[in-house]
């Protein structure tokens, strides 16, 4: 098998895919920065001239990573997370910053942006650990260390500051809740990502007066014989109760101003209109002028290089993380919704292939890629359209950036070349 | 589970997408977006107003070039601020503060800094200009009066409000709209339609070049001139006239109905509203609210009529058959309602028809009112049909000029008094008043010279309008071409206006005859009060006059009405009888009665109400 090349089990439909999404970005990235004087697209002054160059960059990586032995990566994964933990932490001493977050080593030629790297480390340390033969989820100690592996990342990167790669940290949870570890974690997380929204859309005397109709309601709804004990019930309600007075210590007195204000605009808390159009002119000022973007493309879009706030360079950072306003405007309701069935065909095909491996390091390094890249897409395109507060992730193979681009094309083509070697040492 | 849970979360997670584009794409998109979309400046192309002529193609309004002094602040290079300053004629303090607006304002957006330069400020400047960057000159258009008359009935333009923004999409902040007379009614029709061009912006608010290639772009439509039926030599002349008076004069052309002149009395000249002291002299116009000069008189005041209403009354009684022309009533020096006498200047004796107009005796009228009712079994019946005949004069409601505002007078009717009285509560001899013009009806000076109309046309009138010609082709409302009949037959016109004529011959009006022209008329004399500070207090009495000529052939009818001007004859009768001469003959012959009318003002009795002291009214002295 080996016989046929590094190229000949790789899954093509996903690299189609993954092509597909690459060439879309960078034809957004054109459009945003191409000026009134056309050059040549390989003129690297220009954004699109340089994202070009990093997409030749992403494609070398992509031959290494294919040309490497794949147990390469399982056997030194651990050495790779040590040291992208050492690169996190070297970062308080040489760190370089950029737009206020020191983020980055300056390597003369190119900015390394470790929490990219630390990305890939991270779920193949998680994949290493969990697949071990010793390993039992179900066993709090072992929870514990996965735990410790997902956020010890995450908790130094914060402080740079950046909440943003921070949050995606804990999309591993996915792959943590793949391999048995108990799902109704994630319905705790939801519920109280709910109280926490409640709680500040209504505050405490309502969530709590909704809490006990419900619990009304489902003790009048259920059947008969189905027995709910009351005591345990009660404690839920008065934990809940509990948390949402606490959101409202942490919202007013740990939370800043700037977030308070995203929460104010996300959540429609501030009545006062002419403060809510205050805010959004400030803080809320790059959703808005995305929203209206996205808006004004209506169906059909205005056309390729036709958009008329991508061209005003009304939505700011429109090349990195407001890269899909851009599509939404030029293209309309036909091209984002044919980006989001793109995305969500690409993540689908990667979870079946996820599925169909042998070796449990590669199901779970999979996984980790998948949780990876559907928590950046949720999240920036939710920002975009509106949905969810200003986090600043950047859309997956679209959004500008060299250090973002070969990660996420490294992260996925180590999956790949895994999958591409599944019969090879299964078992 | 386990399995599925990813994939569940990336299918939730795609409808959820689609759902809120679909949202913002399909449900909150509309097509008009261009309109507030941010990045597409629009640039007008504004085109010339229409200019204005009177009923001979004399010019009235046209337009004057103004220029304003605009500055870019962030472009501006350092200057000689001392010469900037003695070329825009404003001082250093002056031209910093301004600098300092127009800087709050936008560094990148252009800002007025010194507006409307009169001409030879803008030749001295513009020779010096390029040595100022980041100021440029902007031309703009302004209008031009080539009169000093008629403020009321063109009206003026002003910028448009929030009102008119919100209720009219053409229209863009800082645009001019006409406000009020000919400008108004005719906005559309003078603005013409204006071009617009699509400019692609960033959002430092730059230009980058025409949106779409200019696909959307439209090229300005020229306002039209218009033709108004007013006389710009009678119009001014009656202004002149109307000096140091308030009131209101109307004079139409019966044969059309075309309005040949509309004065109000204090007027202003129209040139106030223009340019840079156009606030101040607005405030000043608009906060004199004694004489109230932006008050058009001719159309808004609704005095009672007085005695010319009698000529009304002695149609309907003959039209009703209640009266002929030899029926005579006698007069007591007046005449009695119950016990009580109401008092007549006519002198007394026998009266008819003929004498009863032209000695003006109001107990032959209070004969005729009476007369009318007592036809009819109920004096609902009665006042119905009376008022039927007198609405059909073009009284007690909006006449239907082309003149953006009016009011509608008053003829009293049935609901009327039984709202007042009660029902049943009433009868002619409790409203006779209204047999002489006094009472409860309510006229405008318009609506008095269309009713003179009616009687010189014997019987019909045309709806009074302002437009003569639109542009080129000339065609205006044919609403203004057809005639209105009144409810009297045409036979009957001629005793009264066989009276009217007499009014000249013998009557109240013999000392103003014309050499040579023969006119009807009838002289009113109408009391009224006005309450100062709470206190009701009766002024020296307003002086009306109607009249139309010649007699035979009538070419103009009109109304004066005159403030305190005490009788009838004394001030209108005079002003009437100098308007029909100069429109008729073109020149003054009575140049004494010329002179006294011309600087005769009635500003002592206009001042007695506000002296705080006690004060005769209707005095002889001249």
């Amino acid at each position: 098998m080996s016989g046929r090349g590094p190229f000949g089990r790789l899954d093509w439909i996903t690299v189609i895919l993954y092509a597909l999404l690459v060439f879309i970005g960078w034809i957004n990235i054109y459009s945003t920065s191409v000026g009134e004087v056309s050059t040549s697209i390989f003129d690297f002054s220009t954004l699109y001239g340089k994202q070009l160059f990093f997409i030749g960059l992403a494609a070398l990586g992509i031959i290494f990573v294919l040309f490497v032995e794949s147990q390469f990566f399982e056997r030194f994964s651990s050495i790779f997370y040590i040291v992208s933990i050492v690169l996190l932490l070297g970062l308080f001493v040489f760190g370089k910053t950029i737009a206020g977050a020191t983020s980055w080593y300056d390597l003369g030629f190119f900015n390394l942006q470790p929490s990219e790297l630390a990305k890939v480390a991270t779920s193949l340390a998680l994949a290493k650990f969990l697949s071990d033969i010793q390993t039992d989820i179900r066993t709090g100690k072992h929870q514990l260390y996965a735990l410790v592996i997902i956020l010890l990342p995450a908790i130094l990167i914060l402080p740079q500051p950046d909440p943003g790669s921070s949050l995606i940290y804990f999309s591993l949870f996915f792959v943590l809740f793949r391999e048995g570890f108990p799902i109704y974690y994630l319905g705790i997380l939801i519920f109280a990502v709910v109280l926490f929204a409640t709680t500040l859309m209504f505050g405490t005397v309502w969530v709590a007066i909704g809490l006990v109709i419900l619990t009304l309601l489902i003790y009048t709804f259920k059947k008969a014989s189905v027995k709910i004990p009351i005591l345990p019930v009660l404690g839920v309600i008065a934990v809940s109760i509990l948390f949402s007075l606490s959101v409202n210590f942490v919202f007013e007195n740990v939370f800043e101003q700037r977030h308070r204000d995203r929460f104010a605009l996300w959540l429609s808390l501030e009545k006062d209109e002419e403060k809510l159009d205050e805010i959004r002119k400030t803080i809320g000022y790059n959703t808005y002028q995305s929203e209206k973007a996205i808006e004004s493309g209506g169906f059909t879009g205005k056309g390729f290089l036709e958009g008329t706030r991508t061209k005003g360079d009304f939505v700011p950072e429109q090349h990195t993380d407001y890269i899909f306003s851009s599509v939404g405007e030029e293209w309309g309701f036909l091209g984002t919704s044919a980006v989001i069935l793109l995305f969500s065909l690409f993540f689908l095909r990667l979870i079946y292939i996820a599925e169909r491996q042998k070796s449990d390091f590669s199901r779970m390094y999979g996984y980790g890629v998948i949780s990876i890249l559907v928590f950046h897409y949720f999240i920036n395109i939710g920002m975009v359209i509106g949905l969810l507060p200003t986090i600043g992730v950047p859309l997956p193979f679209f959004s500008y950036g060299g250090s973002g681009l070969i990660f996420f094309t490294m992260l996925l083509f180590i999956f790949l070349k895994l999958d591409s070697n599944r019969l090879k040492d299964g078992i | 589970m386990k399995k599925l849970l990813l994939s569940s979360v990336v299918v939730l997670i795609g409808f959820t997408f689609i759902g809120r584009l679909s949202y913002l794409q399909l449900f909150r998109f509309s097509p008009d977006q261009i309109l507030d979309d941010p990045a597409i400046k629009k640039v007008y192309d504004y085109p010339e107003r229409g200019y204005i002529y009177d009923r001979d193609g004399k010019l009235l309004v046209g337009n004057q070039p103004a220029y304003d002094v605009m500055v870019i602040p962030r472009e501006v290079k350092p200057l000689d601020t001392l010469e900037f300053c003695s070329l825009l004629g404003i001082d250093k303090p002056e031209f910093l503060t301004k600098m300092e607006k127009a800087r709050r304002y936008s560094p990148r957006l252009p800002s007025v800094l010194v507006p409307q330069l009169s001409k030879e400020d803008y030749a001295k400047l513009q020779e010096k200009m390029r040595h100022f960057t980041g100021f440029y000159i902007q031309k703009r258009s302004l209008r031009y009066y080539n009169t000093q008359s008629a403020a009321n009935v063109l009206g003026y333009i002003s910028e448009v409000n929030e009102w008119d923004l919100k209720n009219n999409p053409y229209y863009v902040a800082g645009e001019l709209k006409g406000r009020t007379g000919i400008e108004q009614q005719y906005e559309e029709i003078l603005r013409g339609q204006k071009g617009v061009k699509h400019i692609q912006k960033d959002r430092f608010n730059r230009d980058i070049g025409p949106y779409k290639g200019g696909k959307l772009d439209t090229l300005p439509q020229q306002g039209k001139e218009i033709h108004i039926t007013i006389d710009k030599t009678l119009q001014e002349y009656g202004e002149k006239l109307m000096h140091g008076k308030r009131g209101g004069i109307v004079a139409i052309e019966p044969k059309t109905g075309e309005i040949l002149t509309m004065i109000s009395g204090p007027t202003y000249d129209p040139a106030l509203l223009v340019g840079r002291q156009r606030s101040k002299n607005y405030s000043k116009l608009h906060y004199d609210t004694i004489s109230k000069p932006t008050w058009d008189r001719s159309i808004l005041a609704q005095p009672s009529p007085g005695s010319p209403f009698k000529t009304l009354n002695a149609l309907v009684g003959l039209q009703e058959g209640v009266i002929d022309t030899s029926t005579k009533f006698r007069c007591y020096h007046g005449f009695y309602v119950g016990n009580t006498l109401r008092g007549c200047h006519c002198g007394g004796g026998v009266r008819d028809l003929n004498s009863g107009i032209y000695q003006s005796c109001n107990a032959y009228f209070a004969g005729v009112f009476r007369r009318i009712f007592d036809k009819y079994e109920t004096t609902d019946e009665g006042m119905d049909i009376w008022e039927k005949h007198m609405k059909s004069f073009g009284l007690g409601d909006y006449l239907g000029t082309d003149l953006p505002t009016g009011a509608p007078g008053r003829i009293p009717d049935v609901a009327y008094y039984d709202k007042w009285y009660g029902d049943g509560r009433w009868a002619a001899s409790t409203i006779i008043s209204n047999a002489i013009g006094q009472g409860e009806i309510a006229a405008t000076p318009l609506q008095l010279a269309n009713m003179t109309a009616a009687i010189a046309n014997r019987g019909y009138f045309y709806t009074p309008h302002v437009i003569k010609n639109i542009g080129s082709n000339g065609e205006i409302d044919p609403k203004y071409t057809e005639p209105r009949y009144t409810t009297i037959d045409r036979k009957y016109f001629d005793p009264v206006i066989e009276g009217m004529t007499n009014v000249y011959n013998y009557g109240t009006a013999r000392w103003v005859k014309i050499p040579g022209i023969e006119i009807a008329g009838k002289t009113g004399t109408v009391e009224n009060y006005i309450r100062v500070d709470g206190e009701r207090m009766q002024l020296t009495d307003h002086s009306v006059f109607v009249a139309f000529a010649p007699v035979e052939n009538p070419q103009i009818a009109l109304a004066v009405y005159i403030e305190n001007g005490y009788y009838g004859s004394r001030y209108a009768g005079h002003i009437a009888s100098l308007l029909i001469e100069k429109y008729i003959k073109g020149e003054i012959t009575r140049k004494d009665l010329e002179k006294r009318m011309l600087e005769k003002t009635l500003e002592h009795e206009y001042a007695k109400p506000y002296s705080g002291e006690p004060f005769e009214i209707n005095e002889y002295v001249w």
